[in-house]
């Protein structure tokens, strides 16, 4: 797994647009005017949905990625923080949403995600490995029986809905223009961020771990609080992507948080790629124009469109089988087999 | 256990205590005061035996689960599904001819090969890379999981049970006493259950049996141990995997036939069983049966009892078990044997 990318060079100021590479360029000038020339549905279901996902699965590349701890717990942290800006802010459900305005709810909201999401991570690292994975789970899933059956806080099985994103600055951030480029903003500073952290010491330290925790705690470094601290900084990604949730779907349910869509961000980050900080992008682009668009091409084929889930499980599968980094391993061996002289087999000069 | 006694006078007092009160409570008819505070003795004594028999479903599914983990270091997340199937193929076998025992050497047949094809086709070829093997396992359960319900459909199917099972039996204890007559009412509960019980026990005892008694026992706690030693001294290790593999797939299957006879068998219940799996197995301790059977036994009870005593928070309970035993013994209550 690649670790670090190289830093680019630091001879010109950091707004010179100049710095940005040509690809990077085309990417952000293309996802800014997607809402000009895209229809509702797609700027809405699509993009605003992938850039959720994707940050979620994000938060979960983070941690398996550059801590080699596969935590499934991701997508209930970023429900608690759904919940809560629902419980917090206004819903239709008035006897359990205490209506405090978004300004107050939205940051409440994503503490809280953060203390559930630290406090879960605080379990799992108390064993290692493969273990997290089953740790995660169960407490995935014990979250999910605990909200279905409790109608005082969670309202049970119909969960919370009209939960409205707030319009402030003149602006309903409900609306698809809108919303887009709130959740483009949020996956990008998500992405920055994730990009910083992986350079600056914390980061650094937290590979170390990953590599070998034993030198590193020999070294000095506090193995455990290493890991915690890199659970909640995931966390809070994860909680904040919640609040967009719940905010694109208009209501948050125990549906939300079932164990099928805690595995459907394993399956984004894992067939995007976890070891660069895009790979969860790409994987949660492809999952969902494959989720809205997967019924058509089932029906085309002659199949019954209900057999989406056996089409995700191969697809999966196959990504598992066949790179061990999803599609950013598929891309780089085609990179590298392109550069090779195909009779030599020598790497060409570029 | 003289021993333990000795150096811990007071938790053994502590122990020993707590074991009369709750064989005080499962004999003796109650006293009205405390039937005003815990409800009837009736609900108590159905909770324990319903937990109890839940416990032994639990330990058949953990134990094949704990089995292939502590020797395989694979956390097959597919150990659901292949619990489902066996329930599927053992309500299609009892629907086809009948009996209810044949089901059980049907789905413990078509489960074990299905294991035995995963182990050769799949697992076999990324040995050593667990977190691998466990996505491929997550994928293989969604796979199965929508095959399952390509064919079988969203229905609840249960089993049958044979004529000679079905009804309830008297056991010596007393729930009560009749206001009318004066006289002891006894607990009635169904027959089949306690098979179940009694069956559950004597396959764990018979585990324990060839685990610690036989050449293959002896070699598949050798291979929990130290795997590449194992195959060091010339023992076919590939063997042996099949074999544990496909044993704790078949166990699967039979607890998926039990579960279909006292539950019913549905899409969302392979989901139930894996949870409730790795719960028994972070409880008890991973790879280790006994521990199985300890963690399934405490999630079995604390199930049913919270179910009774604390509807809304019956799932808590049984994390805040798991809560505890990560934070004090992260290894599990019995710890696979070092």
């Amino acid at each position: 797994m690649a670790v670090t990318d190289e830093r680019e060079a630091f001879q010109s100021p950091w707004w010179d647009v100049s710095r940005i590479p040509l690809h990077l360029f085309v990417v952000g000038v293309v996802l800014l005017i997607i809402p000009l020339i895209a229809n509702d549905f797609i700027v809405r279901q699509i993009f605003s949905y992938a850039f959720i996902l994707g940050t979620i699965a994000l938060s979960l590349m983070f941690l398996a990625g550059y801590g080699n701890m596969v935590s499934l717990v991701q997508m209930t942290v970023a429900g608690v923080a759904a919940y809560m800006t629902a419980i917090f802010g206004t819903s239709a459900i008035d006897t359990i949403s205490l209506g405090w305005p978004w300004w107050v709810a939205v940051p409440l909201a994503i503490i809280v995600a953060t203390i559930f999401g630290t406090l879960s991570g605080a379990l799992a690292v108390r064993t290692e490995g493969i273990y997290t994975i089953m740790i995660t789970l169960a407490i995935a899933a014990a979250m999910f029986y605990l909200v279905r059956q409790n109608y005082t806080l969670f309202n049970g099985f119909s969960g919370l809905n009209q939960v409205n994103a707030p319009v402030f600055w003149g602006v309903n951030w409900r609306d698809p223009a809108p919303f887009y480029y709130l959740s483009l903003l949020i996956a990008a500073l998500a992405y920055g961020l994730v990009r910083y952290v992986s350079r600056a010491p914390f980061g650094l330290a937290l590979q170390g771990v990953r590599d070998n925790a034993r030198r590193m705690a020999a070294l000095g470094f506090n193995v455990t609080a290493h890991r915690i601290a890199a659970y909640a900084f995931a966390s809070f990604i994860a909680g904040t992507a919640g609040v967009l949730l719940v905010w694109l779907n208009g209501q948050v349910s125990p549906g939300t948080i079932a164990v099928g869509p805690a595995i459907d961000i394993l399956i984004i980050a894992v067939v995007g790629g976890i070891s660069h900080p895009i790979g969860p992008f790409l994987g949660a682009i492809l999952y969902v124009l494959l989720r809205t668009f997967a019924l058509d091409v089932l029906v085309s084929l002659g199949l019954s469109g209900e057999r989406f889930q056996l089409l995700i499980g191969l697809g999966f599968l196959a990504v598992v089988f066949f790179s061990s980094d999803g599609l950013l391993g598929l891309w780089s061996r085609f990179r590298e087999r392109a550069r090779r002289d195909p009779v030599t087999g020598e790497r060409r000069e570029e | 256990m003289v021993r333990y006694a000795e150096r811990h006078p007071i938790l053994t007092a502590i122990w020993v205590l707590a074991a009369a009160v709750l064989l005080w409570a499962i004999f003796a008819p109650w006293p009205a005061g405390l039937e005003d505070v815990m409800g009837r003795k009736k609900i108590f004594l159905n909770a324990l035996f319903n937990g109890v028999t839940l416990g032994a479903l639990y330990f058949l599914v953990a134990s094949g689960f704990t089995l292939i983990f502590g020797l395989m270091k694979n956390v097959n997340l597919a150990h659901g599904s292949l619990y489902m199937l066996g329930g599927y193929i053992g309500y299609e076998t009892a629907n086809a001819t009948g009996w209810w025992l044949l089901s059980f050497v049907a789905a413990f047949l078509v489960v074990a090969v299905l294991g035995i094809l995963l182990q050769v086709v799949v697992f076999r070829r990324m040995e050593g890379q667990d977190l691998k093997q466990t996505l491929v396992t997550i994928g293989i359960s969604i796979v199965i999981a929508d095959l399952m319900l390509w064919i079988w459909g969203g229905d609840f199917y249960t089993i049958l049970t044979p004529s000679w099972l079905t009804g309830p039996v008297e056991l010596p204890l007393i729930t009560g006493v009749s206001r009318r007559t004066g006289e002891f009412i006894y607990l009635k509960y169904p027959i089949v259950r306690l098979v179940i019980l009694v069956a559950a026990i004597a396959i764990g005892i018979a585990m324990w049996l060839a685990l610690n008694r036989t050449r293959i026992g002896m070699l598949v706690r050798a291979g929990v141990d130290d795997r590449d030693m194992l195959s060091a001294t010339g023992v076919r290790i590939q063997r042996v995997f099949i074999l544990v593999f496909a044993f704790g797939a078949g166990l699967a299957g039979i607890a998926g036939v039990i579960g279909g006879t006292f539950q019913s068998v549905a899409p969302g219940e392979d989901l139930r069983f894996l949870l409730a799996s790795l719960v028994v197995v972070i409880v008890g301790g991973m790879g280790s049966i006994p521990g199985a059977a300890l963690g399934a036994l405490l999630i079995g009870l604390a199930e049913q009892f919270g179910s009774v005593y604390a509807p809304t928070y019956a799932v808590v309970l049984t994390f805040l078990i798991m809560v505890l035993v990560l934070a004090f013994r992260p290894q599990g209550l019995i710890a696979a044997g070092r």
